[in-house]
């Protein structure tokens, strides 16, 4: 573990992320506590500018606090973008772990369907998904879900693959262990970095989407959630640039965080040289 | 003093700081001349690779660079001279070829575009000449019909024909130097002969002097006019060939020597006529699957064992020998039932376990265990030495303390320290890995082993004492062995029969006296004569015998 | 033997390849139209205000939608299979028309950005592998880093505040002023700057995607072996960039240039109603709004279509770029 932190903490950018992320986190944790007040709720004057009328970043065109919107929409952001996540890397280790371990047909079959939801436009799909469920917390976070497990499946089918004929696992088989029991001791310890460099990369993407749709209008109506702040602020944009301008920027800031602290966490998981002879 | 060709000076080359030793080479002098073959032998970690590269300035800089010393080629010292000068020497003064001669050509680009790139930046040629030129060398180095390889692509041609390729490559402007760094080490024995010979006559046309860097001795022997050891980046001798292979005076070479297996077979043993596996009319093909909507491209069907019945004795080492592609480890895989096979059946102490299911399979498990090749692969990395040797065990059904209890006795039988029980593969070397190998297969008090080249990605004094290891516990524990091996000499002295394979069949069975005194076929003979170091044998009948 | 022959079956075969595909989404399509609530009559009742019970069985059995769902799933295999997408009541228009009509501006759009996205990419990624660690390798990354992790929607605001609303330079919506009835030329001129804005904003992700990627591509290839042997040759370091390490490091960017396409569509959607680009992507934003599901489905099946297709093209460009792949 120190060893691992050492080798992370010499991606300066990676720390750098790490510490935007942490606070990211801390202001989503304590949302509740600085702002206990609905966010949805008429604050004070419309279109206030930022610092003015009390309000840190300036109110929308219903008084709403931006300040408020963002720190609630970091909690949104955060925990969707981890739920989903999670929920897509168990589905893609299963179908991935069975395609590459088993081979064959079931690895057809398997490969098949994931290449089919490769196929699909993934956003395009995420809508259509939102739309038909209609727009809840449950609805956005299956249809990120179902658009991002393939890329998991295609990491573990690869993984697996390359691993089961590594000798190690042979010398299991000879040892008369049970498929089961070689999938989970022995193969999957062994690929858990890039999943975890994968996964972490993924909670950026979900971000993005989640916030894509929440501009859309695909958001949930009850929460709020900096992609429904800019797409409420958008016909505003003449008048109040605010209320698009720090929503975004609190997205920009977060999912680069996490993209930095994944490619930290790839270079200390997978030490390679990176740099040219 | 005579004029060399190349004179190496106290060359040192420094690591970067953190790696195990301060300098890759030490005050290393060399020389070489024209017409001569030097050899730089020695083993991995050695610095010879490093040397090599060295003199071309092709050193991964900035991490690793020459500290001191001098390389001089001609009036220049190569590590002063300026780049330009440098790259206009290299591929054409001194030109190089390397080991893997797969990922050392350009994958996206005609072997015919690989070559003529090297007279656009060496010579004016017009097209035509340069096109010339290039068939003329591509038949020179016997490639079969020039102009068609002249636009194939690296991945259609085989090992041996892309290696002739690079020599092409490397002797395109007659070089007066041509470095060669382990050209023969991932090519098969008869492969490994032709391109020898190769090299031997390329240089006696050009007149060239070659460095040859390897770590087989019997290649030494075959190609060198003076040899050079290393060691952990020092020259510990040099000299003519005759006198460092067959009167070394430094402790090291001698030790290095004495270690290589010797091609004259061990002591016949007596024979046992109880059989403990029986083998028979085994077929087994790759490919061929029809893919699950049939749109798939048809796969190419290979037939990996064809046909094969054998027998392996009580208390013998049946030697399975053959070049890669030959089948010998999907045979041994297929015994094992580590593969499935199309038909044919396997018996084990009379019981025919080729119909067997999984749950039926486990406790026969028990009774065949195997160990592998590749030290670094066939151990988990992410599991305790301790717990990956009692893990066998544990599935048969003993109990933990048990289990833990084998696990430290097997520790110590393969000679390892008991402290290593709670530590990780990659603490180990490649020789200490092969003994936890060999431990994790004994926990289950096989009647059988199968090796399966357990010592060719070992250093050869490494390999000597894994062999000893090996035929130690196989009589302590009355073991029978199926030894799979491409290497000859290890043959030699492990096995009390041998059969060679060729194309998934097998072309001859014999004990291994027979074998290496009277093959009857044309490809055993074949094998026997590509094996490196043949001459030396001869005349050093007494070297070394495990 | 015939490399052309050759190309033209492997192109049938991977277009035979495609036709599972393309069925399992239509598949897949009707189960979602039949997952949402309400079916095409309860949305024509809707619309029309009022319906009988009556009157609504007469228009479901008129349809189809009584009969058993894989009844139904045949009717909708085949109505497909001869371009029948349904009718979109809120356009009154069949949808297939509908769709496309509005085709031509996002594929105008997308070939654009490819072109942008793709292009910039690999001249920005060779530009920063080469000069690796000096400040153009940081600017370059920096630059890289940051347009990656930010959302589409917001770039475009952004760049309508800055370039239309301030310096006033660009339309801020629509793809040609139809007030100005420009012909010929002047229109071609027109569209173009209308299509600067949305291209960039859409570009600019993948941009940063394609930069990193042959950025790393082509430290990769620096480190492998036939690196060593072309130096070994004497070959310049100019030509061992532009000609061996180059071709090989496209390799995996083309690759991803082809995944990508599913997901530049997803952008559009964005791009395009942040901007009110008459493509796709704005008809998809619309029929959101208007619950016309049947549209929405046209559009996505139109889209996975496409993705089938240019994932053919880029699959037969890369097996000119590499030898190794077969194609017989």
């Amino acid at each position: 573990m120190i060893d691992f932190w050492k080798r992370f903490s010499r991606n300066r950018s990676a720390v750098f992320g790490l510490a935007i992320l942490l606070t990211v986190l801390f202001v989503a944790s304590i949302a509740s506590l600085i702002y206990p007040e609905d966010p949805f709720r008429l604050a004070g004057k419309p279109l206030s500018g930022p610092g003015l009328n009390g309000f840190l970043l300036g109110s929308d065109s219903l008084g709403r606090d931006v300040a408020s919107g963002i720190a609630h929409g970091a909690k949104t952001s955060l925990l969707i973008g981890l739920i989903a996540t999670l929920a897509a890397v168990f589905i893609g280790i299963i179908f991935g772990a069975f395609s590459g371990y088993y081979g064959g047909r079931i690895d057809d079959l398997l490969m098949r369907v994931t290449e089919i939801f490769q196929t699909i436009p993934s956003f395009v799909f995420a809508i259509l998904l939102v739309a038909i469920m209609k727009p809840s917390i449950e609805s956005i976070v299956i249809a990120i879900t179902v658009v991002s497990w393939p890329g998991v499946a295609r990491l573990v089918r690869a993984e697996f693959l390359s691993l089961k004929n590594r000798e190690f696992v042979q010398a299991c088989h000879t040892l008369g262990m049970s498929d089961l029991r070689i999938m989970l001791r022995e193969i999957l310890p062994n690929c858990l970095s890039p999943i975890i460099v994968i996964g972490s990369l993924m909670v950026a993407t979900a971000i993005l989407i989640e916030s894509g749709l929440a501009f859309l209008g695909l958001g949930d109506p009850n929460i709020m959630s900096w992609g429904f702040q800019i797409g409420a602020g958008r016909t505003m944009l003449r008048s109040a640039w605010w209320v698009c301008t720090f929503p975004g920027i609190a997205i920009l800031i977060t999912v680069l965080a996490i993209n930095l602290v994944g490619e930290g966490l790839n270079d200390a998981l997978n030490p390679r040289l990176r740099e040219r002879q | 003093m005579t004029k060399h060709l190349l004179s190496i000076n106290d060359l040192s080359i420094l690591l970067p700081e953190g790696a195990d030793r301060k300098c890759a080479i030490d005050n290393v002098n060399l020389t070489l001349n024209a017409g001569e073959t030097l050899c730089v032998v020695g083993e991995s970690g050695s610095g010879k690779s490093l040397t090599a590269k060295a003199i071309m300035g092709l050193l991964p800089a900035p991490h690793v660079r020459v500290g001191s010393g001098s390389i001089n080629f001609g009036s220049e010292d190569l590590v002063q001279v300026s780049y330009e000068r440098l790259r206009q020497i290299r591929g054409s003064e001194i030109s190089m070829i390397f080991q893997e001669p797969m990922t050392a050509l350009n994958p996206v680009m005609s072997i015919g575009n690989q070559i003529d790139e090297i007279f656009r930046y060496h010579a004016s040629m017009t097209k035509l000449e340069r096109q010339g030129k290039a068939i003329q060398l591509l038949k020179d180095v016997k490639l079969p019909d020039p102009k068609q390889i002249m636009n194939t692509f690296p991945h259609e041609l085989s090992g041996g024909q892309r290696q002739r390729a690079m020599i092409a490559m490397a002797l395109a402007l007659s070089p007066k130097i041509l470095i060669a760094d382990e050209p023969t080490t991932a090519l098969d024995v008869t492969t490994q002969a032709q391109i020898l010979k190769l090299i031997k006559e390329m240089q006696s046309t050009y007149n060239s002097g070659v460095l040859f860097i390897t770590h087989d001795f019997g290649v030494v022997a075959d190609i060198a006019d003076r040899v050079a050891v290393m060691q952990e980046g020092l020259i510990v001798e040099s000299g003519k060939v005759d006198q460092v292979l067959n009167q070394p005076n430094h402790p090291y070479t001698k030790s290095l020597i004495a270690a290589v297996p010797s091609l004259t077979p061990r002591a016949p043993r007596k024979k046992s006529d109880e059989s403990v596996i029986e083998v028979k009319k085994l077929n087994k093909v790759f490919g061929g699957e029809k893919s699950f909507f049939g749109f798939g491209k048809s796969k190419r069907i290979v037939n990996a064992v064809q046909n094969v019945s054998l027998d392996l004795f009580q208390g013998e080492t049946l030697g399975i020998v053959g070049e890669s592609g030959s089948g010998k480890s999907t045979l041994a895989r297929c015994i094992i039932r580590l593969m499935d096979y199309d038909d044919g059946d396997v018996s084990i102490d009379g019981t025919n376990i080729s119909k067997m299911g999984r749950a039926e399979m486990r406790p026969v498990r028990a009774k065949m265990q195997m160990v592998f090749q590749d030290p670094f692969a066939s151990l988990n990395p992410r599991i305790k030495i301790g717990n990956i040797i009692a893990q066998g065990p544990l599935i048969q059904g003993k109990s933990k303390s048990e289990a833990e209890a084998r696990a430290r006795e097997l520790l110590s039988v393969v000679g390892l320290d008991s402290k290593s029980y709670d530590r990780y593969p990659h603490e180990f070397s490649g020789g200490q890995r092969q003994r936890i190998g060999i431990a994790r297969a004994l926990a289950l008090k096989p009647e059988v082993l199968v090796a399966d080249e357990p010592v060719s990605a070992l250093d050869v004094s490494i390999q000597a004492q894994i062999l000893k290891l090996l035929d130690d516990i196989r009589i302590q524990m009355n073991l029978s062995m199926i030894f799979i091996t491409h290497d000859l000499r290890v043959a030699a002295q492990v096995c009390d029969r041998i059969v060679v394979m060729r194309y998934g069949e097998i072309v001859e069975v014999g004990t291994t006296s027979e074998i290496f005194s009277n093959p009857t076929h044309d490809y055993s003979k074949e094998l026997l004569n590509a094996v490196p170091g043949k001459g030396w044998e001869k005349e050093n009948k007494n070297s070394a015998s495990l | 033997m015939n490399r052309t022959n050759k190309i033209l079956r492997y192109v049938s075969r991977r277009l035979l390849q495609g036709i599972p595909i393309i069925l399992a989404i239509i598949v897949l399509n009707f189960f979602l139209l039949n997952l949402a609530e309400g079916d095409a009559v309860d949305v024509l009742a809707g619309e029309a205000g009022s319906a009988t019970p009556e009157y609504m069985e007469q228009l479901r059995a008129k349809f189809g939608l009584d009969k058993p769902l894989p009844v139904q799933l045949l009717v909708y295999l085949k109505n497909v299979v001869t371009l029948d997408l349904g009718y979109s009541f809120r356009h009154d228009m069949p949808v297939s028309k509908l769709i496309v009509d509005r085709f031509w501006p996002t594929l105008l759009l997308m070939v654009s950005t490819i072109i942008l996205a793709v292009g910039f990419g690999i001249l920005l990624g060779l530009l920063a592998a080469v000069s690796l660690n000096t400040w153009k390798d940081a600017v370059i990354t920096v630059f890289a880093l940051i347009t990656y992790a930010t959302p589409l929607f917001w770039v475009g605001l952004m760049m309508i505040v800055v370039f239309s609303l301030n310096f006033g330079w660009f339309p801020t919506s629509g793809m040609e002023n139809i007030a100005a009835f420009h012909e010929g030329f002047d229109r071609v001129k027109d569209i173009a700057h209308h299509l600067v804005l949305p291209t960039i904003t859409l570009s600019l992700f993948y941009l940063a995607l394609y930069t990193r990627m042959m950025r790393a591509s082509m430290l990769e290839q620096y480190g492998l072996d036939y690196v060593v042997t072309a130096r070994a040759k004497g070959l310049t370091e100019r030509r061992i960039t532009f000609v061996h390490v180059l071709r090989n490091a496209l390799l995996p960017v083309v690759t991803m240039a082809g995944v990508q396409v599913g997901a530049l569509i997803g952008g559009s959607v964005i791009v395009e109603s942040v901007f009110a680009w008459p493509g796709l992507g704005m008809l998809a934003f619309e029929s959101l709004f208007a619950r016309d599901l049947n549209l929405l489905l046209g559009i996505f099946l139109l889209s996975s279509a496409l993705v089938v297709a240019v994932n053919l093209i880029v699959d037969v460009i890369y097996s000119f770029l590499d030898p190794r792949i077969e194609i017989g």
